[in-house]
């Protein structure tokens, strides 16, 4: 019992994690039909701009100076706003001349994209892995045998935080609504007096900032990053989005916990080694049992 | 009177075909024009081009004499010229309400928007029993009535409507149609696109003749009614023995 509780704390961290990730795979798919194979690099960027921002502060010798608070505020905007742009620099350069091309086009150019990323990556702090410097003090309580830190809490609470502030946006806001719009009728959304392009690259932003928080966050959880990390994490959170219906960000949020949870029990119940393949089949019976994800809807037809 | 809408030689292609071959109309203020023709015939590519979604490859659009051929849709939009487009294109996951506010994205003082609000739902009152459905539960005439609400949000001073009777039963035909005169008479120009050319041209002021991407006649309503190839071609009547 202890075990499990355990492992549905790891699984709950895991999964704000791939939860962030995932809004932003299902965000651009919902908005231009693209798997933004990218994305998972984004997210480690946002471990990178948080480790080099915490370094310029540190270098300024304000890190010991300010409030923890505000450290990490400035930090995690910083990532946000920074893997913000290269989003909407990936969308700008990469992505937007191939809007009415085959689908084939861009979902190329997204894979060439990431490597790109990666290997931007990996010549600003070479191949090997970065410590994440430990800014926040970590405190650990324990409850018999089952051991709950500070930073588990941050995580899941960072996760849920801001995915209700991105619920909020998008059905409550006028920006919110023209992406609701745009996702769903691009010319009828021109039509009504939308910019699409500020609205697609609008989408890219929020997306790409939140996969910061994620890259800030997880390096704060894991202590560490490398110029790869975005490879595996961002596969388990593309299958997290499309788990939960891609193109829907409520089923993104879900699929990312779930997948967090599934990881987690089979680490803890079966064997490390058996972790992603049990994410993967869950995946495939999905697929198989319901193709359109757990909250994915049967589309009425267009008119 | 001033033409509030004046095309001026319109070639235009979907990739190497094309689709439009010199195409000039003007609609003047007040008016209803419609635009008939058969499928295919260019109609709706025609308010594409005006509308900004599809680039002319020759010739001008100009609006209230100023050239829009290069705007964009939303900058268009934002001149008040709207278009309704073919087949309602309502935002079916999104309440009537939301679809309603949708159409007035571009306007910015909240007391005219519900101004415009209780306008659009006193001219169909069936939004208004359905303001927190889902568009794409709503039925067809619905439908049309919320995509023509929509456009009204916006407070158009031209607005293109596209196939407004498209899948209608007739009454609902006769409905859509005296509302269309209702929304000219309070000071809307309309340039109507129908292949219910007998319904468009009763309530038109003038008409134009599109085949195959051409403007192939022009007149005022009552000559277009009255002509025999319009007859023969798209009012369903008998083929001049020649």
């Amino acid at each position: 019992m202890e075990l499990f509780i355990q492992q549905v704390i790891n699984g709950l961290s895991l999964g704000g994690i791939y939860a962030l990730i995932a809004l932003g795979y299902t965000m651009v798919y919902g908005i231009i039909e693209l798997i933004n194979f990218a994305h998972g690099d984004v997210y480690t960027m946002g471990s990178f701009f948080s480790i080099a921002i915490i370094g310029l502060l540190d270098a300024s010798g304000q890190l010991h100076g300010l409030p923890l608070l505000l450290v990490l505020a400035v930090t995690l905007a910083g990532a946000m706003i920074l893997c913000g742009i290269v989003g909407v620099l990936l969308e700008r350069l990469a992505y937007r001349r191939l809007r009415n091309a085959p689908r084939l086009a861009p979902l190329i150019t997204a894979i060439g994209a990431s490597f790109i990323l990666e290997n931007i990556m990996q010549l600003w702090r070479g191949p090997s892995p970065i410590p994440f410097p430990s800014v926040v003090p970590n405190v650990t309580w324990h409850f018999g045998g089952v051991n709950l830190s500070s930073n588990e809490v941050l995580v899941v609470v960072m996760a849920l935080a801001l995915m209700a502030m991105l619920q909020i946006f998008i059905y409550n806001t006028r920006l919110g609504k023209a992406m609701r719009a745009t996702a769903q009728d691009r010319d009828a959304a021109q039509l009504m007096g939308i910019n699409i392009n500020m609205t697609i690259a609008l989408t890219f932003f929020i997306g790409s900032a939140l996969a910061g928080v994620g890259g800030f966050v997880s390096g704060i959880y894991y202590g560490s990053t490398w110029f790869y990390n975005g490879f595996e994490a961002g596969l388990k959170a593309f299958t997290a989005a499309v788990l939960g219906g891609i193109g829907n960000v409520a089923g993104a949020m879900l699929g990312g916990f779930v997948i967090g949870m599934v990881e987690s029990l089979t680490a803890g119940f079966i064997s490390d080694q058996w972790a992603t393949v049990a994410v993967f089949l869950l995946l495939v019976l999905v697929l198989i049992f319901r193709p359109s994800g757990l909250l994915g809807e049967v589309l009425p037809d267009k008119v | 009177m001033a033409a509030l809408l004046d095309l001026r030689q319109i070639d235009a292609f979907y990739g190497r075909i094309q689709a439009l071959h010199g195409v000039s109309l003007r609609v003047d203020q007040g008016e209803i024009v419609a635009l008939i023709g058969s499928n295919g015939a260019g109609k709706t590519t025609t308010l594409r081009v005006i509308s900004g979604l599809l680039r002319p490859a020759r010739g001008q659009v100009i609006y209230v004499g100023q050239d829009i051929t290069r705007l964009s849709p939303d900058l268009i939009v934002g001149r008040r010229l709207i278009q309704s487009p073919e087949g309602r294109r309502i935002f079916a996951r999104m309440t009537v309400l939301e679809n309603l506010q949708l159409g007035a994205y571009t306007r910015t003082s909240v007391t005219e928007v519900a101004e415009s609000l209780e306008e659009v739902f006193t001219l169909f009152p069936r939004l208004k029993e359905r303001v927190n459905q889902k568009g794409g539960t709503l039925s067809g005439g619905e439908q049309q009535m919320l995509a023509i609400g929509r456009a009204l949000m916006s407070k158009p001073e031209l607005l293109l409507l596209d196939e407004p009777s498209l899948g209608l039963s007739p009454l609902l035909v006769q409905t859509i149609f005296s509302i269309i005169q209702d929304i000219n008479k309070r000071g809307v120009t309309i340039l109507l696109i129908e292949q219910n050319a007998r319904q468009a041209l009763q309530i038109a002021h003038r008409g134009y003749v599109l085949e195959t991407g051409s403007i192939t006649m022009e007149d005022t309503a009552a000559n277009l009614l009255a002509s025999e190839e319009v007859r023969a071609a798209y009012l369903g009547g008998n083929v001049k023995a020649s």
